[in-house]
């Protein structure tokens, strides 16, 4: 314990935490408005979670217990090692249980638990400008923000619909908040954005190496935007989850071995654990495709980055159907 | 209607430091009339366009516009929300260079449809409709519309830019050279296109041109510029057949003929 003794609670100074709190209460204050703030370098690079990592830094306290996900997996390696830093530099309890933590950092998943009032939802976004991709000056697009010119956002969505014949944006799919601001939800796939609509939960977003940070507040309207002859729909599975056989809930494509074999399972693995704990859960015994079982007709077109995990978990589940 | 004009321009100066960018410009214009803007590069041409059409702040002098509902308006009194809004929904910007007033990044289709967006049509099937109809209208074949412009030639370029200003149906179209760079049958064709839809629609125009041929058949009415000020106006047929001004008069002659 003596090791961190020359770091202050929580990694960051004092002064800092301040200032990142002022951005936080004035996100709050305009829900969906991108704060600038003087972002800090963090023992990790940039894409990694420095912007989550500083505001969960800044509002966490020595009772609050800590969640982190990566693309909803407790497991994975940013996972994991977010955990156990603020374990290290805060001291502070951490689950995997969305239900008892207080805090959840995230990288582009929302639980699929429902959360509840007190609960702050910490996103990871690498590019918090919506309008980014269309209009590269930062001054016009603060601008158009600024006298909410947002037709451009839907010549992305015609786009889509021209080329696709649907709305093909999957992820960072974007949302008006309180009918106001454009916001990049960060890149967390389109099915969850119906669960920032109205949540319960804090939801603060924190871009390290683009110094921004924005919020939606609990309770708030969060729309998807959309055509009124294309509205918005999320993605649909055609099957249960592999694992806990779990519907309506988000599924990761995880590949088996080099001839194809791959089963879909949830992406929330809390979620799935918790469901095959239960005793009431129906008697799943974890199911997977062959070679060349993939009709291909599954409905997980995209996903934010590719759904291969190096180390599947519960990869030893799926192989015992075989 | 017609007896109340559209723009009115007084004593437009602007200077950029000691330099003299436009100095003391004033005219009226008039719905659905064309006004050329001649004069050899460097006269100021393009810093009165900028100024009009509110991309640049003059140093002094006024403009006023008179808005749909009758209303005059002092365009440099206006926020700059309404100003951007006029810009979109009641005037066109015809660029040069197509890359500039186009997204090369979007197909044909969104371009044309970007303005209707911005005003707030969210239906996608009356948007490409509608992008069809003006792609057809600037001769654009309606197979290209899912193209990117960057797929398309000089003219094809020129003419979606027209396309794209017009679709929200403005009253006042600003056009900067806006032949410039076409060879000359492009260019013909072009121009006989601009007048068809000058004349269908009724706009009325400024048409910045170093070239007397365009002025002579798309205007009306024109100015000729000279360092900064105007040295002569008045009906087309008459400056260009009877130049005034010594300057004019070297102008017209300078003409190539071919």
């Amino acid at each position: 314990m003596t090791d961190i003794a020359t770091y202050n609670f929580a990694y960051l100074d004092e002064q800092t935490k301040r200032m990142i709190r002022r951005a936080i209460l004035k996100g709050i204050a305009i829900p969906g408005y991108q704060v600038p703030f003087a972002s800090r370098e963090m023992p990790m690079p940039y894409g990694w979670g420095t912007g989550g990592v500083q505001v969960t830094a800044s509002i966490i306290g020595p009772d609050d217990v800590l969640k982190v996900i990566d693309q909803g997996a407790d497991d994975t390696t940013n996972a994991v090692s977010i955990r156990a830093f603020f374990k290290k530099v805060a001291r502070v309890a951490v689950t995997t249980e969305t239900a008892t933590a207080t805090i959840i950092q995230t990288r582009h998943r929302i639980p699929e638990h429902p959360l509840t009032a007190g609960q702050v939802l910490v996103f990871q976004v690498p590019i918090p400008e919506p309008l980014r991709f269309l209009e590269p000056r930062e001054t016009e697009t603060r601008k158009m923000h600024a006298l909410e010119e947002y037709g451009l956002m839907h010549v992305k969505l015609y786009e889509d619909i021209a080329k696709h014949g649907r709305i093909a944006t999957t992820y960072a799919y974007p949302v008006k908040i309180e009918g106001r601001y454009v916001m990049d939800p960060s890149p967390t796939p389109k099915f969850d954005n119906p669960k920032m609509h109205r949540s319960p939960a804090l939801q603060l977003f924190g871009a390290g190496r683009e110094k921004r940070i924005y919020a939606v507040p609990p309770f708030t309207d969060v729309v998807s935007l959309d055509f009124e002859d294309h509205p918005f729909e999320v993605q649909t599975f055609d099957q249960p989850c592999a694992l806990c056989g779990a519907e309506n809930v988000y599924l990761d494509e995880v590949i088996l071995d080099d001839h194809g074999g791959h089963m879909f399972v949830c992406s929330d693995t809390d979620h799935c654990e918790k469901r095959r704990e239960a005793p009431t859960s129906p008697s799943w015994g974890g199911r997977a495709e062959g070679a060349g079982g993939g009709n291909g007709q599954s409905s997980l077109s995209s996903t934010p980055t590719p759904a291969l995990r190096a180390d599947p978990p519960h990869k030893g589940e799926g192989k015992e159907a075989e | 209607m017609t007896d109340e004009p559209l723009l009115r321009v007084s004593a437009l100066s602007k200077f950029y430091g000691s330099r003299v960018g436009c100095e003391n410009v004033s005219f009226d214009l008039w719905p659905g009339e064309v006004l050329a803007v001649v004069g050899e590069s460097g006269s100021g041409k393009t810093t009165l366009l900028n100024c009009l059409s509110t991309r640049l702040l003059p140093s002094s002098g006024t403009a006023s516009y008179r808005m749909r509902d009758g209303q005059w308006r002092e365009l440099y009194r206006m926020s700059e929300a309404e100003r951007r809004f006029l810009m979109r929904t009641d005037w066109g910007f015809v660029h040069q260079n197509p890359a500039d007033g186009l997204r090369m990044t979007v197909s044909a289709g969104a371009n044309v449809g970007e303005r209707l967006m911005a005003v707030g049509d969210r239906h996608y099937g009356r948007i490409r409709a509608t992008a069809v109809d003006w792609l057809s209208r600037v001769e654009i074949d309606e197979d290209r519309i899912d193209d990117e412009p960057r797929a398309f030639s000089g003219g094809m370029r020129q003419r979606l830019q027209i396309a794209r200003n017009l679709v929200t149906g403005p009253r006042l179209v600003f056009m900067d050279e806006p032949t410039g760079g076409l060879d000359v049958s492009v260019q013909a064709r072009l121009l006989d296109l601009l007048r068809g839809l000058v004349t269908d629609l009724g706009l009325a125009a400024i048409v910045v041109t170093h070239d007397l041929a365009v002025a002579r058949l798309l205007s009306q009415r024109m100015m000729v510029m000279k360092d900064g000020r105007v040295v002569e106006s008045g009906l087309t047929d008459r400056v260009l057949d009877d130049p005034r001004a010594p300057y004019t008069q070297l102008l017209v002659s300078s003409i190539l003929q071919v």
